[in-house]
């Protein structure tokens, strides 16, 4: 298949997917990195590209409310927001995965407030990782531009039937302009295909009316709470189906997580979105000097690959995991946490240690990765060094 | 930080057009073959702050997510941002970065001014040929040209080929016209030391 070869931001990558997938219904409200997208995707409906409804609404709330409404009806249904506009919809953001709704949803990450930033951190989105959506996380806009593509067939799939989130960075990915391949309006078509009608239940299937949202007590709330647990273990087999027949056709391969020059790696670094992109070169550096690092980039970050991860990390001496958002009172990030707690099996673990970095959009450059790595050779060495540490922060 | 990447920082103000020069390079050598990244800097947004962009080419994917501290070219769309310590034009210049300057100073006071004694300054004076060519001194696309002149990057006919297809879409053929001048004009223009 002939792709087409373009410079886009992440936000205009993104939005060009989701009019290949001709959703029917996209609520709006616009948030600060995330506007643009749905701007963008507004300007293909003006202009009859794609036939989606629009529905205008006065807040994030509501914008997850009317999805959750239309992708209830069966409606093929996206909406997208960053930061505090995510903390507004939050109450139904766990409404639309409990009710099983495949809405897709770009969360362009931005910091929370306060003080009031409009950057890029992780804390947006490591607040929802527990509301039973899937998340997956991009690297670039050409990953971003993939896995928009991809949500539908994983979200609507008869045995997941789950809302998936796209993360990619706020401004870093949103607005910056990078040379990828995209594929034609037809071939993307042929790959998403029509949202199946039939699966499901439907508030407009009149022979079947349905109750949605009803009160659930004592009595049912637990097995609804277990069957959500029990379709999030069903989807990786069906990401990772989804991975491989998107590979085949566009010749880029994904998996749950991407490993980095890892193989005789003594120490590996692991860290989400567009800051994966900087260690390489500073891996491919550090290699030439003869430093054994690797990296180890999560894709799927719900649900959690905790066995893959454990046997991937299982070689290395030192693991550094970095997380761009901090959990308040808590020990470490929220990465590290998840990372931590699935090598704890192991027989011989690795040393793990945590790093801070990035808040706000704190600009996190080659200097900081290379300080990074030359403290995991040193801890390596044996040095004592702190479980939690900050990356490029003045103290 | 590959050595086949070519690092671009643009230092203009609000309106000047510096996160327009930085993307649409980007996306203009793509016909070349090159992998590009382009990106401004978000700050507050308001017309007359100081604002950067940034451009990064090369013949390989390019990976790196942050900002441009080493810059091989330094493109200053306002001269007015020289003595501006906030704006940091010469930071993390080494002694191989070029500056293209928008003035009608001469490149050795530009130096001066600059506080530079490596590299190399050429200036033009972008604003005026924007003026005269397309009716407002708006200088990103003549210092475009100007880079052509100088920078491996891009080549003049692929320039022009670009900014035809990339402005047709919102502009009429009269304002295409003088901006192909223009860019014409800076790439001839251009005053070296």
């Amino acid at each position: 298949m002939k792709q087409i070869y373009v410079g886009l931001t992440g936000n205009e990558a993104v939005a060009t997917a989701f009019k290949q997938a001709r959703p029917h219904v996209a609520p709006a409200f616009p948030i600060t990195p995330q506007t643009e997208m749905m701007h963008k995707f507004a300007d293909f409906v003006a202009d009859g590209v794609v036939d989606t409804e629009m529905i205008l609404v006065e807040s994030e709330h509501s914008a997850m409310s009317a999805a959750i409404g239309s992708a209830a009806t069966g409606a093929r249904t996206f909406t997208a927001t960053s930061s505090a506009g995510f903390a507004l919809m939050w109450e139904v953001v766990y409404i639309a995965a409990s009710l099983r709704l495949p809405i897709c949803m770009p969360v362009v990450n931005r910091a929370l407030s306060g003080n009031i930033n409009i950057h890029n951190d992780h804390s947006d989105a490591m607040g929802g990782r527990d509301a039973g959506w899937i998340q997956l996380w991009c690297e670039n806009t050409q990953e971003a531009y993939d896995h928009a593509l991809m949500c539908w067939r994983i979200a609507e799939h008869k045995d997941v039937r789950l809302p998936v989130m796209i993360n990619y960075d706020g401004f870093i990915i949103s607005h910056t302009s990078e040379s990828l391949h995209i594929l034609p309006d037809e071939d993307a078509w042929k790959f998403v295909g029509p949202k199946d009608l039939k699966t499901g239940y439907s508030l407009l299937d009149m022979d079947h009316p349905i109750t949605v949202g009803p009160l659930d007590l004592t009595d049912y709330y637990f097995e609804h709470k277990v069957s959500q647990i029990e379709a999030l273990k069903r989807a990786p087999k069906h990401i990772a189906e989804v991975y491989k027949e998107f590979g085949q056709l566009t010749g880029r391969h994904y998996s749950f997580f991407e490993e980095y020059r890892t193989d005789d790696a003594d120490l590996v670094i692991v860290a989400l979105g567009s800051t994966a992109g900087t260690a390489k070169d500073v891996i491919d550096a550090q290699r030439e000097k003869g430093v054994k690092v690797g990296l180890l980039k999560i894709h799927m970050f719900r649900p959690f690959p905790a066995a893959e991860l454990a046997k991937a990390l299982s070689k290395a001496k030192v693991v550094g995991v970095m997380d761009k958002a901090a959990s308040f009172g808590g020990w470490g990030g929220p990465l590290f946490n998840e990372i931590r707690s699935a090598l704890y099996d192991l027989p011989a673990r690795p040393k793990i240690h945590n790093w801070i970095y990035g808040l706000g959009g704190r600009d996190t450059d080659v200097k900081q990765i290379a300080a990074l790595i030359d403290q995991l050779q040193a801890i390596a060495k044996g040095r004592e060094a702190e479980t939690v540490n900050l990356l490029g922060v003045r103290l | 930080m590959a050595a086949a990447t070519t690092e671009i920082r643009w230092h203009g103000r609000g309106g000047q057009g510096a996160k327009t020069a930085a993307i649409f390079l980007a996306e203009a050598v793509l016909d070349q073959g090159k992998h590009s990244q382009g990106f401004p800097e978000y700050g507050p947004e308001r017309r007359g702050a100081p604002v950067r962009g940034f451009t990064r080419i090369s013949d390989a994917p390019i990976r790196l997510h942050c900002s441009i501290a080493e810059p091989d070219y330094v493109i200053v769309l306002d001269p007015t941002l020289l003595d501006s310590k906030a704006a940091g034009v010469p930071d993390g210049a080494s002694d191989d970065t070029v500056f293209l300057i928008n003035t009608v100073e001469t490149p050795a006071n530009i130096r001066k001014r600059l506080g530079i004694k490596g590299g190399k300054v050429h200036t033009v004076d972008a604003s005026l040929i924007a003026q005269e060519c397309f009716g407002r001194p708006i200088p990103n696309m003549p210092m475009i040209g100007a880079l052509a002149a100088v920078a491996d990057v891009i080549t003049l006919e692929n320039l022009v080929a670009s900014l035809v297809v990339r402005f047709k879409k919102k502009f009429s053929q009269a304002v295409i016209d003088g901006n192909v001048t223009a860019v014409e004009r800076a790439y001839k223009e251009l005053v070296s030391e």
